[in-house]
């Protein structure tokens, strides 16, 4: 298992390569100037050189690359111009609010997607089928920034159950010792139920949002998967084995059917963790997509370069845990590792 | 025999609902299986047997239903019995073991956990039994080394082997009542034969009844005291396995024996009123026949070999760590064998699963490369020409290929005539639309296939007349050597009858010769001039069939030979 680890490791270091590469070029070749932006409406075309030199900028592109891949040896993912601060420092603070966020949303997600799927599979052409496909298309026919906001009118505005949609933690309530980053469980190691509790009211509509957008993909192919298992010779003989419907499905087909499943997962959690820039925007989340959309307009080179190196990090990682994944649900993934 | 039978089906009618209404698929039959008794359901593709006794385990998709009739077992009547009654009686007191074995085993479940899944379902083991009764019941159908093998996984295993998994775990929890539906379709003649053994030896010593759902004649004659003979869901004889080959009374049941190949027969004996396979008006030759021989075999094969590397595990990262392992030899699938095929001559090459008979016909028909010898095809080394580079060479035309399955070798999406006009479309001499129609009609009328079907997808098509399409496009570039591999192993017995005899009536009136691949070794005795049988990439024998097969000169042969239960003793 570790040898495949590391095998699946070394093959990932070429893509790396690729997209430190590609995104320094990009960032390069997209219109805008980071100089003229920062001197402002009203500098004079002196200063804006005189910033441009000061960044680094009139160096031809061979040396920003040197330099830029010089300082990423050490961990420097260089500063950002519009908050002043670290790339990296500013990513640290923000991504695990967005790991958070996702991770709520898709564990929500399962959560509902995964016994209807099944059930839907079980019972093929009834009511709860039907259901499966409404809520599926529903789901996914709704814009995210849509749903959010009609989530805020409801419960914020109309009922007022939930608190103002202003970030992870109501403004006057203090953070955690920060271990993890994920408020939910700083909070509880801080034994701060209180707090626990402010940040799990903020969390649940962003997680909600992310969740009824998830809820289709996931759905519809554990539905598919698990007609598919369902169909196969060894369900037939785990009946005929007088085996409990229980443990035809759970065991025998359930198991069987995860592994198309589990890639789906995986994908939906990298697209979100990237794309929900919309859902951050609603509800003031401090999150990664935010951050680098913010840079992006104002052609922050660093922070986009460290985003997309992040996620591109993460991705690769999230792969790996995918297939490690797999081989723990078949043995014959393992053979081939 | 008891007066009172275990298993009494009576009067039963199964339909499925489908977009077209009810479909009826078993029609008011009535078979009865006394305490240790057993008793063969034999019939062809859709005669309904295996239906039958989904029924009576009552594990029939959400599409079927029984609609009429009774089926008790000791008493309990089977039709009523709710759901939780009827998984008490599944596994503990009627058993099922099933085709493709390997399939119906879970993946990715250890065969012990399976096994201790049915013995704790019904309360045969506790937790801490499970694992010691698990190995008992794979001792019991003599698996070597239980204890490993509890821990396997089916993939780890050979077909054989799953077959005994399965088996034990049909008899893990002593039922009264087997039903083996085509337990050995798939498998080789010698894993057939040890399997079939297997099953009469442990279910004999129990005293359990059997049924035996088979389309294989011979198998019926050999293991069974009863035969019930069905034909389109309805049941058109009854008797004893010893009566009825002597005396068979129904005329589908001497149809079905009549086709069935056996020692003594010739091909045409197998069609009882040999209706004739190629139309009168197609008999005026398409094709010319091929000009006078000229000297020296068609194709000389020497010394053929084909390497396939051991797959590396790791390799990547032990050479950036510099410790390289020491290569492992090559697995070998064809060992340096050298035969050839005179012209006109039908050569048989017989072996089982694994023995490289497959990899042989790939590498003559040069869709894999060798990796090393000569293939000789009339005069030139097309061995030497890649196998990417072949399909551009002149060659391709005259060396063809009828494949195993005609379902899967025909694309679903192509109407027979496109299928039949595809090699033309790309090596034949025939240009404009109604030239090659008119081309693909004399093929499809030479083929025996209805004119009127050749606009029909293959789906619209039955197995018959789709092996036929695929017969048609082989010759369609009038071949000189057509490689078949196993054309009729996915046929009924009836429709195999009547395929032999086309490719007999087509290869003589083409010119054409065949190297004919299969397991079926009394195939091959009715179409094969001369034979070669292959074991682990060697030839062990080689001679004319009546040498090979009747006087077998190898251990392996005749160990082939006596695996095949004959039904007409």
């Amino acid at each position: 298992m570790l040898r495949m680890i590391g095998q699946r490791l070394m093959t990932t270091i070429p893509s790396v390569i690729g997209v430190i590469i590609v995104t320094f070029l990009l960032t390069r070749v997209l219109p805008g100037d980071t100089a003229a932006y920062f001197a402002g409406p009203a500098a004079s075309p002196q200063a804006i050189i005189e910033i441009r030199s000061k960044l680094g900028l009139d160096q031809p592109l061979p040396v920003q690359f040197v330099s830029y891949v010089t300082a990423l040896v050490k961990g420097d993912l260089g500063t950002s111009l519009t908050t002043g601060q670290p790339v990296t420092a500013d990513l640290a603070a923000r991504l695990p609010a967005s790991a958070e966020l996702t991770l709520a949303g898709l564990l929500l997600a399962m959560a509902v997607a995964l016994p209807l799927g099944i059930l839907a599979a079980v019972k093929q052409g009834s009511w709860i089928d039907h259901l499966c496909r409404v809520v599926a298309t529903a789901g996914v026919s709704l814009p995210v920034f849509f749903t959010g906001l009609l989530l805020v009118y409801v419960f914020y505005f109309l009922l007022g159950w939930s608190p103002a949609p202003l970030g992870r933690l109501d403004v006057f309530a203090s953070e955690p010792p920060r271990v993890t980053g994920l408020l939910l469980i700083d909070t509880l190691l801080a034994r701060d139920f209180e707090t626990f509790r402010g940040a799990f009211a903020q969390l649940i509509l962003p997680a909600v949002t992310l969740a009824i957008f998830s809820l289709a993909p996931i759905t519809r192919m554990t539905r598919a998967s698990m007609l598919a298992v369902l169909g196969a010779d060894f369900v037939r003989t785990a009946r005929a084995s007088g085996l409990t419907n229980r443990k035809v499905i759970g065991t025998y087909a359930f198991r069987n059917a995860m592994l198309p499943v589990v890639t789906t997962l995986g994908m939906v959690f990298s697209f979100l963790l990237g794309a929900n820039v919309l859902v951050e925007k609603v509800f003031a989340w401090p999150g990664v997509g935010s951050y680098a959309v913010e840079a992006l307009i104002a052609s922050d080179y660093a922070p986009i370069q460290g985003f997309v190196l992040t996620m591109a990090i993460l991705y690769v990682a999230l792969n790996l845990m995918i297939d490690v994944l797999y081989g723990v649900i078949d043995p014959r993934v393992r053979l081939e590792g | 025999m008891t007066a009172v039978p275990l298993l009494e089906i009576r009067n039963l009618t199964v339909e499925f609902a489908t977009r077209r209404g009810a479909v009826q698929a078993v029609k008011s039959i009535d078979v009865s299986v006394a305490k240790g008794e057993t008793v063969a359901i034999v019939g062809e593709s859709g005669s309904g047997k295996s239906v039958t006794s989904y029924a009576v385990v009552r594990i029939l998709d959400r599409a079927g239903r029984v609609a009429e009739g009774t089926i008790s077992f000791s008493g309990v009547d089977l039709v009523a019995a709710d759901e939780a009654q009827m998984r008490d009686l599944r596994g503990r007191e009627i058993s099922m073991i099933f085709q493709n074995p390997r399939a119906a085993l879970n993946p990715i479940r250890k065969v012990g956990k399976q096994i201790e899944d049915v013995l704790l379902q019904h309360v045969q083991a506790t937790r801490a039994t499970a694992k010691e009764k698990a190995v008992e019941a794979l001792t019991k159908v003599k698996i070597a080394r239980p204890e490993e093998r509890y821990d396997a996984y089916p993939f780890e295993l050979s077909g054989g082997m799953c077959q005994r998994v399965v088996i034990a775990l049909a008899l893990a929890c002593q039922p009264q009542l087997l039903i083996a539906d085509e337990p050995t379709t798939g498998l080789d003649v010698t894993t057939q034969k040890a399997v079939m053994d297997l099953i009469v030896e442990l279910t004999r010593e129990r005293g359990m009844s059997t049924i035996l759902i088979t389309h294989d004649l011979g198998l019926a004659a050999a293991y069974c005291d009863k035969v019930v003979v069905m034909e389109k869901g309805k049941v058109v004889e009854t008797a004893l396995a010893s009566e009825i080959f002597r005396n068979p009374q129904h005329p589908y049941t001497r149809r079905l024996m009549q086709a069935t190949p056996r020692l003594g027969t010739s091909l045409a004996d197998l069609l009882l009123d040999a209706p004739q396979t190629v139309p009168a008006e197609a008999r005026t030759a398409v094709t010319e026949p091929k000009p006078a021989a000229e000297a020296g075999p068609l194709m000389q094969v020497e010394n053929l070999v084909k390497e396939y590397p051991r797959a590396a595990t790791g390799a990547l990262l032990a050479k950036l760590m510099g410790k390289a392992e020491p290569e492992k030899p090559a697995f070998r699938a064809v060992d340096g064998i050298s035969f050839s095929i005179a012209r006109g001559e039908t050569l048989g090459l017989v072996g089982e699963s694994g023995c490289g008979k497959s990899t042989t016909s790939m590498m003559v028909t040069r869709l894999i490369d060798p990796s090393g010898g000569k293939i000789i095809f009339d005069g030139t080394d097309i061995g030497a020409i890649p196998a990417k580079q072949f399909a551009a060479s002149p060659h391709r035309r005259r060396i063809q290929m009828v494949f195993q399955d005609p379902t899967d070798s025909l694309n679903p999406r192509f109407t027979a005539e496109r299928a039949i006009a595809d090699p033309i479309m790309r090596m034949g001499a025939v240009k404009g639309r109604d030239a090659l129609r008119a081309r693909c009609e004399d093929l499809a009328r030479l083929v025996g296939l209805p004119v009127e079907l050749i606009d029909r997808f293959p789906h619209q098509l039955s197995g018959g007349q789709k092996a036929r399409v695929g017969i048609a496009r082989a010759i369609a570039l009038d071949p000189d050597l057509v490689i078949l591999d196993e054309p009729t192993a996915a046929l009924d017995v009836s429709v195999q009858a009547v395929v032999l005899n086309l490719l007999e009536e087509l290869k003589g009136r083409l010119g054409m010769s065949y190297l004919f691949v299969s397991h079926d070794l009394n195939v091959v005795r009715l179409l094969c001039d001369r034979v070669i049988v292959m074991k682990t990439g060697s030839i062990v024998e080689e001679g004319t069939a009546e040498e090979v097969l009747g006087d077998p000169k190898a251990e392996y042969t005749r160990e082939l030979l006596t695996a095949i239960p004959h039904p007409l003793l």
